[in-house]
């Protein structure tokens, strides 16, 4: 589980599924949001696709994967528009193309049609958190450097780099962010062999 | 006899319908033909330009003039001034609402008076150039909106395939193939199928499962028909499912209600602005390759960080609007 999180995080160190990455994460609070969809939706397809993996022809298994994650994504969909509507319209299509993320396919591919359903579980839960983690930790720079709020609170009273707040700016904070996760590599590799 | 007698009277008959028609849109078209051009100007004004000179006192009678939308001729639109050129010749009807320019708009100018003669009523219409706003749909989903550095969608892609030159061009020409065959093919499924049947819902599963289903068919066309072309471009099919933008342009176009021509721009200016993109980014990339960048920074962050500029660059085309 932890896998996901940091050594295979989907945005910083797969680089997969960076659209969203880059476009809404300019609050804490979008970014939780899309996070937490991306969650239920990996999880979600993990464990149907390891339930029924016996049943899946090999060769149109794409195709199955694509319809599961489409008809789980409609769901959150339709969930989101009607009790949160003002999150869904910042959103904006984002949600609907959650089908389109390679993570989640990747996922299925890699772990979910030869594991079991409480194994998948716990994989699609470790890299949906992942995903969550890397969003939430660029809407937090992105708010905090671009706005000075966390969370819509006004935390530092000041607008420190107005920048940040613009859409693409998320470019810049993605190409930083993993900067810092390979500069973390490059000295725990070189403690490693210091040790070793 | 009586058959030649019954042919000269038709005839003749004929000729008299003929000649009332005749002067009848002669009569009508004197007035209309009076008018060189009406548009609209700006968001509130619609210019009326005439052969020549007008009578000032006439012009400024807002009771000559009447205009309504093509689809409700009842509701008037309120004129709230009126100002003639110089040379009396141009005329600008103001209004305090905003003009809805995607209707065409009905201006009727009761009996033109020039030099005191009364030249009749005129019906005229001012619309935007259709042709125009197709080519604003198509640049500006190609420029404007460009769908990687200002929607920020496909980016996977992106970064994976413009490394080099070569990869990218063919990458970029199989999506927008692709992507123009999809998006018209879900235009149509959108609006005869799911639409008359209120399955809106279901909008998402059948635009996926028919992105696959065309990369499939190109996949399988293309193999047949010009296997160098596979080799050349088949590797690339497989990635086109996995772009956002082959997504997004069926959504946008079952949001915003486009028609069949404006879908075709839609999606071709979708594919063509991701080629551009791919295009340019590639070409920075080769550069980068030969520059010295710091080890943290190798490989994708200081792409992140070139498509960070190119984005900047972009918005230089932000509220630009053509026609």
């Amino acid at each position: 589980m932890l896998n996901g999180l940091l050594n295979e995080n989907p945005i910083f160190r797969l680089a997969l599924s960076m659209c969203p990455a880059v476009g809404i994460s300019t609050t804490v609070r979008n970014g939780l949001m899309l996070g937490v969809a991306v969650l239920f939706v990996q999880v979600c397809s993990s464990c149907t696709i390891a339930a029924i993996k016996n049943y899946i022809h090999p060769r149109i298994r794409i195709p199955t994967y694509t319809l599961t994650i489409a008809t789980w994504v409609t769901v959150i969909d339709l969930v989101l528009s009607a009790y949160f509507p003002v999150a869904y319209k910042a959103m904006g299509i984002f949600i609907k193309l959650i089908v389109a993320f390679a993570i989640i396919t990747m996922r299925l591919e890699v772990f979910a049609c030869k594991n079991t359903v409480g194994k998948s579980f716990w994989d699609g839960f470790g890299m949906g958190l992942g995903f969550l983690f890397g969003m939430v930790t660029l809407g937090f720079i992105r708010e905090l450097l671009g706005m000075g709020t966390l969370m819509g609170h006004n935390v530092l009273g000041f607008k420190p780099l107005l920048f940040f707040a613009l859409p693409l700016a998320g470019f810049f904070c993605v190409g930083f962010m993993m900067a810092v996760f390979n500069y973390v590599e490059l000295v725990f590799n070189r403690m490693k062999k210091k040790r070793g | 006899m009586s058959a030649s007698r019954f042919k000269i009277a038709s005839l003749i008959a004929c000729i008299a319908v003929g000649a009332v028609v005749l002067s009848q849109v002669c009569w009508a078209g004197l007035a209309n033909r009076f008018i060189q051009k009406t548009a609209f100007k700006g968001k509130h004004d619609i210019l009326i330009s005439f052969a020549a000179p007008v009578d000032k006192d006439w012009a400024l009678n807002k009771a000559n003039f009447r205009v309504y939308e093509e689809p409700d001729p009842d509701i008037k639109l309120p004129i709230s001034k009126i100002s003639l050129g110089p040379d009396n010749k141009s005329l600008i009807l103001h209004f305090d609402e905003e003009l809805n320019q995607s209707q065409p708009h009905v201006v009727v100018i009761k009996n033109i008076r020039s030099r005191g003669k009364n030249l009749g009523t005129a019906m005229v219409k001012a619309k935007k150039l259709y042709l125009g706003f197709l080519f604003s749909i198509f640049i500006g989903a190609m420029l404007i909106h460009n769908f990687v550095f200002t929607k920020y969608l496909g980016l996977c892609v992106f970064f994976g395939t413009s490394q080099k030159r070569s990869t990218a061009v063919g990458m970029g020409v199989t999506f927008t193939i692709v992507m123009v065959a999809s998006a018209m093919m879900s235009w149509f499924l959108y609006q005869f199928v799911l639409k008359p049947f209120h399955l809106d819902y279901l909008q998402i599963i059948v635009f996926i499962g028919l992105v696959s289903l065309s990369v499939q068919a190109v996949d399988t066309i293309l193999r047949k028909v010009n296997p160098i072309l596979f080799k050349a471009f088949g590797v690339y099919l497989v990635l086109v499912i996995a772009n956002c933008i082959i997504l997004a342009v069926p959504l946008i176009l079952a949001d915003n209600e486009y028609n069949a021509a404006e879908s075709f721009m839609l999606a071709l200016g979708a594919g063509l602005g991701f080629l551009v993109a791919l295009f340019l980014m590639s070409s920075v990339r080769e550069r980068l390759e030969l520059a010295n960048v710091p080890p943290t920074y190798r490989g994708l962050p200081i792409a992140f960080v070139v498509a960070g500029l190119f984005a900047l660059a972009f918005l230089g085309f932000s509220g630009m609007s053509i026609f």
